[in-house]
């Protein structure tokens, strides 16, 4: 077992050569202070030790001194911050093109939910050299995905959706790990990320059954009854949801809020804590009704329906229209 | 001078005797043993968990306890370690035995809340003693929610309340010094010329003060949560599980603080008296210390980096975490500056103050790559966590501690601990201790997950190396514990001033009368005046 001993991970996505560098930096950083440290400290024992040096100076300061390693030190300080923050924005904002998967975190499993269908757990499939968000929520407690090859972590949190986004740069199999403490089998909430050729991965999605997500949404949307109120066709009852995803609502109360996946997440389980302006609080809450599953399925339905000429999503009704829910 | 030390015929130790002397007394030197008898019980069952958990560690498979043993194994040994020892340690027992000696004042402000505050405190640590014996808590000392609220099946408002209580004690505490260091320094003490311990005690009082009812409140919530489900925190009842996070760590943040000041100000003492010289830059040492204190409450966020918090949020307390690392930075340059023509000696409490540099220099250092927002992402939550606090709240505040107390020893007992067990101690803490945890930041960065029972194979040579290091570091802490009880019958005869120094505290007799000083001494010198050779047998 001596053999073979890693000291450093694998770097396998853009992010961990970002992560490294700044890293590396660091690390020198620290070796420097700390060899001063040490061989100033080391140096001064042994030269003014007492049996050579018995009679001590008496000095109290140099003012040039402080001045000097305050301000270098924190010039250097402002350095990694600066770069760490150009590293975290880039971590903070998936490209617009990134290609979704879905992300459930659960005592102590990860399922994972591709846009065409397939499923899996404790597995995770992605091509090589694109660029993936994945769009986490979890169904009991806070876990935290997370993929040391990538350098690549994030909260995943109950109640609402987060997402990380990384490119792959190597394939291979990496580690995945839940580094947010879950309970009783919380080492075991581990899995493998397969990097693959893209060729590969869409062999390995049309591996699926059962239809792609956004159809399995269609069906629930259709079994839920959602369809009476959000029409497609006309103005319902409730705002047309054609094109509202990624769209800026104007709500009841004045505020703008913009449709991600927490808010429509929100709009279904939590019904009236944002009514869309110019409709009645009349939408019956689902929470208990509706799996982590479903929700995902859903908002991928919402996802896929483009707005439509003519009928601009959001409106809060067709000019002429009867004000609805009146 | 160069008479042999005589042991004073009347002391604060023999003026009265039996049980209820102990348990009624209002003298804040006994009161310090009390403080120093409880968290020492506290300090080794915390050490007896970290055994355990480093025995798990040593295969792959956590072979040795089950999962749920071993969650509450870590979590307990947070949690004594944190509340029980850490936070009280130097400020509840060198703080309340030297802080009036060192203000030439007969006692603390006020004698008998300190004597409640340590009931408080044993009530609290009761309270989680039995909480663990009676099957323990698994939530992570840091007890984050929804698991601690609606999952977990263990303790936890037990747990939690316990350590609410004990945080009246820690208030208690740090009202009682604020005031004693106002109200009650001797003639001619003026703030400059305190000794910088005293400031470290302050700095720490004040956020004991300010911080310590916030996590009150957070672990009633928690409590109340779990009871009434009232949906403060579980989103299942409308709560918010982040904001859990935000209060927690608005009290846990600064805490560390409170935990490392301390040692902070007992380094000072060290560096200066081994090196028979004033501490280089004192009013920088001295502001840095309430800079650290002011600057620690404003960056807690930095522990929800990854939390889903705003990116514009996470930068301005990234921006902050480092500045509040500059204090830190200043004070470690300033006590190397010390060392510069100086007259050093290399006895047992200089040689924990050098290990205090070392550690604490890597420590601090590794916190930047915490505060950088780029690295946190992939080092959070990690083993490099794990071993960068360690490398500040063991190589740093336990080394200062066990350094403070070989230093305040003779002037606590009178007699003198055996020089050469000393030294042996602080090599092998310090061996040990980097053994146990240098290998945690390699673990860390490759990517191991903190909290794990079980582990990748390919990562048990450097589990192997950090839990050898533990049973050494182990030893390492048993030692004093031995020969300083040994001391106690066999020392030598110390006498006032062992060591040549230049506070109050070794002005009095040693041990001291029970009211400290015979006549109230005046000050009419600056801290750590040694331009005037000291009586001392001293070497």
């Amino acid at each position: 077992m001596w053999f073979n001993v890693p000291l450093f991970p694998e770097r396998a996505s853009t992010l961990a050569n970002q992560v490294d560098y700044l890293y590396f930096f660091i690390v020198l950083n620290t070796v420097f202070f700390s060899a001063i440290v040490f061989s100033v400290a080391a140096l001064f024992a042994m030269k003014y030790r007492r049996s050579k040096h018995p009679k001590a100076e008496q000095i109290h300061g140099s003012m040039i001194l402080e001045i000097g390693w305050s301000v270098l030190p924190f010039m250097i300080a402002m350095v990694m911050f600066a770069w760490g923050a150009v590293v975290f924005f880039d971590y903070s904002r998936p490209p617009a093109n990134a290609m979704e998967i879905y992300g459930i975190g659960k005592q102590w499993m990860w399922k994972f939910e591709h846009v065409e269908g397939q499923r899996e757990i404790n597995q995770l499939h992605v091509p090589v050299g694109r660029d993936v968000r994945i769009i986490l929520t979890s169904q009991d407690v806070i876990h935290d995905f997370a993929v040391p090859a990538f350098r690549l972590k994030g909260d995943v949190i109950p109640g609402r959706y987060t997402s990380v986004w990384f490119r792959a740069t190597q394939t291979g199999t990496y580690r995945l790990f839940c580094d947010q403490y879950c309970g009783t089998l919380h080492a075991g909430m581990v899995g493998d990320v397969t990097v693959m050729d893209p060729a590969a991965y869409q062999e390995w999605l049309s591996g699926s059954g059962q239809g792609s997500l956004s159809q399995q949404g269609e069906k629930l949307f259709i079994q839920l009854g959602c369809v009476t109120c959000h029409r497609s066709d006309i103005q319902g009852r409730g705002p047309v949801l054609a094109g509202v995803f990624g769209s800026q609502v104007h709500l009841a109360d004045g505020r703008t809020v913009t449709a991600d996946e927490s808010y429509i997440r929100e709009s279904i389980m939590f019904s009236s804590a944002k009514i869309v302006a110019g409709f009645p609080n009349i939408m019956p809450s689902f929470q208990g009704q509706i799996s982590e599953d479903g929700l995902i399925q859903l908002i991928s339905y919402i996802k896929s329906l483009k707005p439509q000429p003519g009928a601009p999503a959001n409106a809060p009704a067709a000019p002429g229209a009867k004000p609805p829910g009146k | 001078m160069a008479t042999t030390p005589t042991y004073p015929k009347e002391h604060y130790l023999n003026h009265d005797f039996g049980i209820k002397s102990w348990l009624l007394t209002k003298d804040h030197k006994r009161i310090g043993i009390l403080y120093l008898l409880s968290i020492t019980l506290f300090f080794f069952v915390g050490g007896f968990f970290a055994v355990l958990i480093r025995l798990n560690l040593l295969t792959p498979d956590g072979a040795l306890v089950t999962a749920d043993t071993y969650n509450k194994l870590f979590t307990m040994h947070g949690i004594m370690m944190v509340f029980f020892f850490l936070v009280p340690s130097i400020p509840a027992t060198l703080g309340n035995f030297v802080l009036p000696l060192a203000l030439g004042a007969k006692d603390v402000a006020f004698p008998k809340i300190n004597l409640l505050s340590w009931y408080i405190f044993v009530a609290g640590g009761a309270m989680t003693l039995w909480a663990v014996m009676t099957g323990g808590v698994d939530t992570g000392w840091t007890f984050y929610v929804p698991f601690s609220t609606s999952y977990a099946q263990s303790n936890v408002i037990l747990a939690a309340m316990g350590i609410f209580v004990a945080g009246f004690s820690s208030i208690l505490t740090g009202l009682n010094f604020i005031v004693t260091i106002h109200r009650m320094r001797a003639p001619g003490l003026t703030w400059f010329r305190l000794p910088l311990f005293v400031w470290a005690t302050y700095a720490t009082a004040l956020i004991q003060v300010l911080g310590t009812p916030v996590i009150a409140i957070t672990l009633l919530l928690v409590g109340l949560e779990r009871g009434l489900h009232i949906g403060v925190f579980d989103p299942k009842w409308g709560g918010d599980p982040v904001l859990f996070q935000h209060m927690f760590w608005f009290y846990s943040h600064p805490a560390v603080y409170i935990m490392i000041l301390p040692g902070m100000g007992v380094m000072s003492e060290l560096i200066s008296t081994f090196s028979r010289k004033p501490v280089f830059g004192y009013k920088f040492v001295a502001f840095s210390s309430l800079a650290i204190a002011v600057f620690g409450f404003i960056v807690w966020a930095h522990h929800l980096f990854v939390a889903g918090i705003s990116v514009y949020s996470a930068m301005v307390f990234s921006f902050l975490s480092f500045a509040v690392a500059i204090p830190s930075a200043i004070k470690t340059f300033n006590w190397t500056a010390t060392l510069y023509k100086g007259a050093i000696s290399f006895r047992t409490p200089m040689l924990y103050a050098f290990g205090f540099l070392g550690l604490f220099t890597i420590g601090g250092l590794t916190g930047l790559f915490m505060a950088a927002l780029g690295t946190d992402i992939h080092i959070h939550d990690t083993y490099f966590v794990i071993a960068h606090f360690h490398y500040i709240m063991v190589g740093g505040m336990v080394m200062a501690y066990i350094g403070g107390l070989h230093y305040w020893w003779p002037k606590i007992s009178g007699r003198m601990y055996p020089e050469p067990w000393g030294k042996l101690s602080a090599l092998i803490i310090f061996l040990g201790f980097n053994l146990t945890f240098f290998p945690q930041f390699i673990l860390g960065y490759l990517g191991m997950p903190r909290r794990y029972h079980t582990y990748p194979p390919e990562w048990q040579v450097l589990h192997v190396l950090s839990s050898a290091g533990a049973s050494i570091l182990g030893v390492g802490y048993l030692l004093p514990m031995i020969y300083l009880l040994w001391s106690l019958k066999y020392g030598e005869v110390a006498g006032d001033n062992p060591w040549g120094a230049t506070g109050l505290e070794w002005q009095t007799a040693s041990p001291p009368p029970a009211h400290n000083f015979v006549e109230m001494p005046v000050v009419n010198e600056e801290a750590y005046d040694y331009s005037k050779e000291r009586e001392a047998a001293f070497v």
